[in-house]
Parts: structure tokens; sequence; C-alpha cells
């Protein structure tokens, strides 16, 4: 094993053996399976506001969350205090879930063979701090350049490092090292007694470099200011039922929202969500492919393993409109006889994993977007959002949308101001028309929440046309 | 059950002291600490069963140092000496990196102090059940809900949840200040069938500081029910404008965001549409809103704010006119005014505006009565999604509830959005209830709000 592989080993003095005593101790009273998290966490944040950095922050969290699994029960604990005895107590505080005699957990721990996703060694968080303090102020000057009404700016910079092993008593041994880095940059643009805001952001599991290359801080600050400039001239959105074309990218939180919850197994093993029982049946158009991809290179939704230890993977969950597959954790994928997709995650060791995106996205079709545009006579071109929800039970979901234009007579007009879109997601997608050949993943801000746990997730989609879907404006 | 006090835990209060003094040891010119110290159990039956069992315990550090005008925190969970050194170490060597901001600071000495007296903030008795009583209490809550009707065929189970925490702060002024608080909650979460197949569900649940307060599972069970069956068979309706009742639920969250946007915080950033409006009178005459943090007994009550500060009684908005900004020390400096006790932050980040118990003066009329007296329009029962510009007051939100016909609850709707403008609703409040009901920090009556859009069909 290499040094980055023995960081637990190493820093909290852990052996082979003592992780054995601890996986005992868990299924000390029974049950089928236990496993142990260990989660290392570092972080940094910068935030400037005014012109000065007023802020820095770093911290340190460690812990370790162990769980025990008897038939569909779990039973939780953790400590972040690493000492034996209380990684024991622990252990045996999770042990309760289940009554019977103890088990003897397999011993043969074995280590898979996991890719390699994202850089570590030279990863955003070991740049030096002034250059990370360089970010924000770059990004300052040039939402302020961009336009003299840009009163208000906001730049923050954050990235963690977090290192994981994961131990089960079926013999999962896995370690990784994730790193993690964003920037966002908020601005507000004043004219006279209008106001208005706009903001932008990305990042990944990437170097320090990409910020500097490619994700500048110039690039952010300018798609910031260019929204808020644009929110000053912005006219009601109009109210009610019409064509929605989507814009590529970000705003495939349509999908994250509209089915990517719903096919995550655990609702389906509950047969609380409303997608329940349509593995095999039309879900959506038969232009309409749609996966989550959790191997894709410095995604902010990529993971080498997930929070269990195993593999992630590139999931169909929508094959030419047809339901193909959920996402599967291990206990639902035990539960219901389903491949495990390697979506178990969790927010940190404090909490229970549960089936999670991570990168979902829908594949290119054949359509020109200036060809989408024009086959709208009158509707909503929708190319940025701040975020939405969903009631997993009835389907109905909601996104807001931060920046969109009319369309009228197969031309983009005025833009309008923030309207909440709505729809119902298992029908959503069948009335997806037309597809774009010009599929774009997310920035790299997203940040899912589920049951009170937060992960970083992405999103993609190409030019999409929903030929109708209501649109929550005030206008007429 | 009588409030328990609680036997000073002397090493929480020398660990945060002895913090600040190694961090003024080290350089810094002011200095603050955060201990925490909190437990959890939470636990969920799902149809009868036990599906999670959850108990833990957890400690965690933070610092916050100026040297000179500069600042920076740091936060670790490893509470060894040599992790509270390297905490330490590491916050001098950040606030070289940030910029120097003649506004940053700590409280004056004499802003310093708590409320007096006995809050009723912690009660020992909600860590007193065994596991197995535990698991009863949300066993019932879903028994109770699932009993109420055949429709309702499948949950997302019933919990019960206890929690206790302990927060120490202290600052370079020789400020050392500590509270605990105890929480206890339970809730059901049903699922019904109506007769085309489709599914819904809604959720009901009862928070409190102590066990004895606590609503019973049966009835929590039973208004989850009621609330999960009003909602079957629900349609879309045309868009329109007509008037719209909020209930408690969805008016507190519209009050919530009448919070956001007297946050000192965007109040001085010019990142809300009450910028500037101090003194105005943005508002009908009937609305008038209230901080308080020093209800006994209250969900957001402290006898201290994030900043050693004591927290008080501020009237934020008072027959329409805005009156106060609601203040931690730093946002008060930028306006030009004074800290009206209300920082807010986890560890020892850089405070933020956090609310005390905020809440909008009921009325006369009851909910009822509200409804009764509309012709054609809705109630709101629930939002989805968080569609709201504090910089415009542009508010756009998804929603359900139920369609009102001659006064009455005629048939539940859904898949619909509502929009206005924040500063025009709370100007076009035509009723506001007598129901105010303390659920959590935040507590708004029925409201019935006039001129707001409808998207449907």
């Amino acid at each position: 094993m290499d040094m980055d592989k023995r960081f637990f080993f190493e820093k909290y003095g852990l052996s082979e053996r003592d992780l054995e005593k601890y996986l005992g101790a868990a299924l000390g009273a029974g049950g089928e399976f236990a496993d142990l998290y260990f989660e290392y966490l570092t972080s940094t944040s910068l935030s400037l506001d005014e012109s000065m950095v007023k802020s820095a922050s770093q911290g340190i969290s460690a812990g370790c969350g162990v769980r025990v699994v008897s038939g569909e029960r779990t039973g939780y604990a953790y400590t972040d205090d690493l000492a034996p005895e209380k990684i024991l107590h622990a252990a045996r505080t999770a042990a309760l879930i289940a009554s019977g005699p103890a088990k003897t957990p397999v011993v043969s721990l074995k280590e898979n063979a996991r890719p390699s996703l994202y850089p570590v060694a030279d990863a955003a968080s070991d740049a030096e701090l002034s250059k990370k303090v360089e970010l924000v102020f770059r990004a300052d000057k040039a939402a302020r350049a961009y336009d003299p009404r840009i009163k208000e700016v906001r730049a923050s910079y954050a990235d963690e490092l977090r290192r994981i092993l994961v131990i089960g008593s079926d013999g999962t041994f896995a370690e990784d090292v994730q790193p993690l880095s964003r920037m966002s940059v908020f601005v507000i643009a004043r004219d006279g007694p209008l106001s208005s805001k706009g903001s932008s952001g990305g990042g990944g599991r990437n170097k320090f470099e990409i910020f500097l290359t490619e994700k500048t801080p110039e690039h952010f600050a300018t798609e910031a200011a260019r929204q808020a400039i644009l929110q000053l001239s912005a006219v009601s959105c109009p109210a009610g039922e019409m064509e929605v074309v989507l814009g590529p990218g970000w705003p495939g939180v349509l999908l994250h929202e509209a089915i990517g919850h719903g096919l995550e197994a655990d609702f389906n093993r509950k047969k609380t969500s409303a997608f329940s029982g349509l593995l095999g049946k039309r879900v959506a158009s038969d232009k309409c492919t749609v996966v989550d991809n959790g191997t894709l290179n410095e995604r902010r939704g990529s993971l080498n393993v997930d929070d269990e230890g195993n593999t992630t993977n590139n999931t169909t969950l929508i094959e030419n409109g047809i339901l193909k597959g959920y996402m599967a954790d291990k206990l639902s994928a035990r539960l219901m006889g389903l491949p495990n997709t390697g979506n178990g995650r969790r927010e940190s060791y404090e909490h229970i994993p549960m089936p999670r995106m991570t990168n979902t996205y829908m594949l290119a079709g054949d359509d020109l977007p200036e060809d989408i545009i024009k086959s709208v006579k009158r509707g909503l071109y929708a190319v940025n959002f701040a975020g939405g929800q969903v009631d997993i039970t009835n389907g109905k979901f909601v996104f807001a949308a931060s920046e969109a234009y009319l369309i009228e007579d197969g031309k983009i007009t005025a833009p309008v101001k923030d309207a909440t879109l709505i729809g119902n997601g298992p029908d959503v997608l069948t009335r997806v028309s037309m597809v774009g050949n010009d599929l774009k993943l997310d920035e790299g801000i997203g940040t899912c929440g589920k049951d009170g746990q937060s992960v970083p997730v992405g999103v993609g989609i190409p030019t999409l046309k929903i030929d109708r879907m209501t649109v929550g404006g005030t206008g007429s | 059950m009588a409030t328990t006090v609680t036997p000073v835990k002397l090493e929480l209060r020398e660990l945060a002291a002895g913090v600040v003094k190694r961090a003024m040891e080290l350089g810094a010119t002011a200095a603050e600490a955060v201990v925490a110290e909190g437990s959890e159990f939470s636990t969920v039956v799902r149809l009868g069963e036990v599906e999670t069992l959850k108990e833990s315990g957890s400690r965690a550090l933070g610092v916050r140092v100026f040297v000179g005008q500069r600042a920076a925190n740091t936060t670790t969970s490893d509470l060894s000496a040599e992790g509270v050194e390297q905490l330490v170490r590491s916050a001098i060597e950040l606030a070289k990196i940030t910029s120097e901001d003649p506004m940053g600071g700590i409280p004056e000495a004499a802003q310093l102090g708590e409320v007096p007296g006995e809050l009723g903030l912690y009660y020992d008795d909600v860590y007193s059940l065994s596991n197995a009583e535990r698991i009863e209490q949300a066993r019932r809550a879903e028994k109770a809900a699932l009993a109420v009707d055949a429709r309702l065929t499948n949950s997302e189970g019933g919990t019960f949840d206890a929690s206790v925490g302990h927060k120490v702060l202290a600052n370079s002024h020789g400020f050392v200040g500590e509270y605990r608080s105890s929480y206890c909650s339970i809730s059901a979460v049903p699922i019904g069938i109506d007769e085309a197949g489709n599914m819904q569900r809604d959720y009901w649940y009862s928070v409190a500081r102590t066990l004895a307060k606590l609503e019973s599972p049966e009835e929590v069970g039973r208004i989850a029910a009621e609330r999960t069956l009003r909602r079957l068979g629900a349609r879309k309706i045309k868009t329109q404008k007509v008037p719209i009742v909020f209930d408690r639920q969805t008016a507190g969250a519209l009050l919530g965001h009448i919070f956001d946007a007297v946050n000192g915080d965007a109040i001085y950033r010019h990142a809300s549409f009450l910028a500037g409006k101090l003194g105005e009178k943005p508002f009908g005459g009937n609305l008038t809103v209230i901080d308080d943090g020093t209800i006994a007994g209250g969900f957001g009550t402290r006898p201290f704010d994030s900043e050693g500060v004591p927290t008080r009684r501020t009237t934020v908005i008072e027959n329409g006119e805005l009156k106060s900004y609601l203040m931690n020390t730093y946002t008060a400096k930028k306006l030009g005014l004074a800290t009206t006790g209300n920082a807010s932050r986890g560890l020892a980040g850089t405070p933020g505006i956090g609310n005390g118990n905020f809440y909008l003066q009921p009325g006369e009329k009851s909910q009822e009565e509200i409804i009764k007296g509309v012709k054609q329009g809705l109630l709101v029962t629930e939002f989805l999604g968080f569609g709201v510009n504090l910089v415009t007051g542009d508010f756009s939100r998804g929603a359900s509830g139920m369609w009102i016909e001659n006064g009455e609850l005629a048939y539940p709707v859904e898949e619909i959005t509502v929009a206005g403008n924040l500063g025009e609703m709370f100007s076009n409040l035509a009723e506001i209830g007598n129901d105010l009901i303390w659920r959590g920090a935040v507590a708004c009556p029925t409201l019935r709000i006039e001129g707001m859009t409808i998207a449907g069909e």
C-alpha cells in the first residue's frame, strides 16, 4: 500500500486487527452486515466583500461512523474521537439494532482496484493561501470592470480534502482521497431605483490550475455581472402553461429534480416514489436517454469509490424513453435484488449512507439548438436556474429560473424576471419533442440535499424543448 | 417536570477561556472561542418495524481571532492539546492573509452580558426514555396515522428524536457564558393513494424542549393522516388572480422571507428590497412584526447571542413602519446603528444574523372565519422550491392546497405556482388571523393576501 493509503493507520495507529475487533463488536448482537467509515476532512474558505477579504476559515473534522444492518434495520453511531475505546463504544451502540447471537465478521479484508479520477498530490487544497486570495480579488476587479452599475461584489473560494477509509464485514476495504474546490461570485447591480442580482461559480475535483486557465475568476465574475445587468431590463415573466426551451448545462437540474430523486432505489424499495413499479415502462419520449455517471474525470459529482467503498458507475437510468434502472446502495441492492450501482453516499461520518446521485445528465440528440428556438411560437427560453425541489411521492417538482427570455415567433426576445417552473416528474420528459446536439455539463457548483444530508453533485443536458410546462410568473 | 439547574462543566469553560488566552499570547488583539457539545438520538419506525436507530455525541471547538483589523477563524473536532494549539496557530497565521477591515472587531465589553433569570431552554427529561420507549413513541405516531383511513396504505414512517446541546462562548474581554438546550420531537409521514392510483404524502410533527410539552404520538399521527387525506385527488387549476389564504405553516415561510429582508447583513450590502427603508412605512398599517430572543422556553430563545451580547425584544415593523433591522456588531457598525443581539453562528466562524422568536402580531379572526370570507380563492398549505429574489422582493414558489368556493374548502389543488412581490404582498394583508402558535422560532398566524398570481393550466 502506498503512503496515502496508510493515512488512518499512521495517524491513528490503527491496525487490521483493531478493525476486525470493531467489526466484531458491531456484530456482537447479530445483524447481517456492519461497516466502519473513517473520515478526515480539512477545509479552507475565503470570502471577499466590499473589495476586502473579510474572513478566512480553516477547519479539521475527523470521526468514525459505525453501521450495523439487520434485515431492513439500520443501527448507527459515530464518534469524533478516534481513540479505540470510543470506536468500540460506537460499535456496541450501533449493534443494539440487532437482537441475536453474535456473528463473526468476515475478516479477509480485500482491497479492490479503484480508478483515479482526480488529482491528489497537487489538488487545489495544496495551493498557497496567497494564490487563493488572489482569485477573489481578481473576481472583484473583473465584476466591477464589467459595468459601472455593478455596485456590490461578493466572491468566495473554498476547497477541501476528504480522506476516507471504509471497512465492511463483507470484506470491503477501500480508501480514497477526495479533493473538491469551487469559486463563486455574487453581484448586485443598481440603476436608479432598479436593483438586480447575478451569480455564477464552479469548480470540481480538480487541480488548482483550473482556476488559472479554464474556470478563471474573470470567467465567473463576468458571467455574474452579465446576468445582473441583464436583469435590470427584465420584464414580468408570463404565468401559465407554455412551451419551454431549456438551455444546455446547469438547466439539467430539471433531470435531477424531475426524475433523479424519483429513481433513487430507497424510495422505490419503499414504494413511496411516483416512479415505483415503472421499470421497463415508458417515462420519457424516445429522444431521451439519461445516465448517472460517477466516473467522469475531475467532476464535482464524481467519486473513485462511493461512501460504502464501491466503485462508482455509469448507470443508464432511461434509455430511449424507457426506464432502465435505479440508483442503488448496498442496502437497496440487497433488499431489491438489484445491481449495486455505487450510489451509496453520505454527508459525513455523522450520517447513514443512502442512494444519491453523482453526475446526472441527458445524452445529446440530433437537433440544432437554433432549430429548437425557431420551432417555438410563444414560449420561454430558460438558461440559468437557482435550484429546485421535488415531492417524491406525487412527483411534483419545481425549479426556479434565474435567467430566462421570451420566445416569440421563433426568436428570443425580452429577458424576464425570476420565475418558478413546475411540473410532474413521471410525465415531463414524455413532452420532450426536441433534443439538441449540444450536451453540456454544469460548471461544478451543485449541492443536493436529501433527508438533511448535503452532497456535491453534477447535472447536464443538451438544449431541450418541452412542449408544455407551467411557468409561474406574474405577467400575462 | 421542572427545569434542572445543570452543574457547570468546568472543563468546557476552561477550554474556551484557555483558547482565548492562548490566542492573545500568540499575538491576537482580540479573540473569541466557542465550544459546542451535543448528543443526538433518532429513530424511524416504518410500517411497524424499526428502520433506523441512531445515537451519538460530539464535541467541537472554534476560534475567531483579530490581529489588528484582520480577522480569521478555525474549527476542529480534535480537542487534544496538540489539536487546540494547532487550531490557534492556524487562526493567527490565517489572519495574515485577510484584509484590514476598519469595522471589524468583537463587541465592546459594556455590551456583553446575559438575559437574567431562568429561560427554560434545557430539560434533561428529553433523554430519560429507554430505547424501547423511544421506539414506541415513533411506532404509535405511525400507527395512529395509518389507522385513520383505509386509503393510507404506506408510510415514510414515524419518528422520535431527542437532542441536547451545550454551548460555551468566551472572549478576550473576559466574558465566559454558557447555556444548555434540549429538544425532542415526534413526527409521522403517512402516504395515501386515491382512486386513480396517485399517491400523496404529508406530515405532522410536534417539537418541544421537554417531553412534558410534546403532543401525544396519537395526536401527531391523526393530524398527519388528515393532512395527507385532504390532498388525495388533487388537481390543477387555471391560471388566475384570486385571494390567497396562507395557513400558519406557509404564512410562517413568508414571514421567514421578511426576516431575511431585515437581516442587517443583506441591508448594508443593499441585497434586500428593504434596504434604506428604515423609518419609512413600506407596509400596510395592520402589519406588526417582532423579534424576541428572551421568551421563556421559546425555540428562538438564548441568554446571549453568538458574540456574547444579551438577546432582547426588538420591534421590527410597527403598524407598517420599518422600525429596526436585525443586526450583529459588524452589520450595526456598517449601518451606524447598535447591535440588536442577533449575532448567530455555528462554531466560531464569522457571525451572521439569526432570529430570536420572530413573529407577526396576530389579528382577530380565526382561520375558519377568514376562509368563510373568501368567495373564490385558494388556501395554500405547502410550498415547493425556493423561488425568492430578496434584492427585488420577487416571489414565485410552487404550491399546493385547497380551492375555496363560497367560503368552504372545495377540493385539493396541486402543481401550481403562486407569485407576487414580497413588498406588495405584505402591503396587501387583507386579513390576519388570531391563530399564532409557536411550533418553531418563526411563527405567523393565517394570512389572506390579495393580488397574487396563480399559474396553473
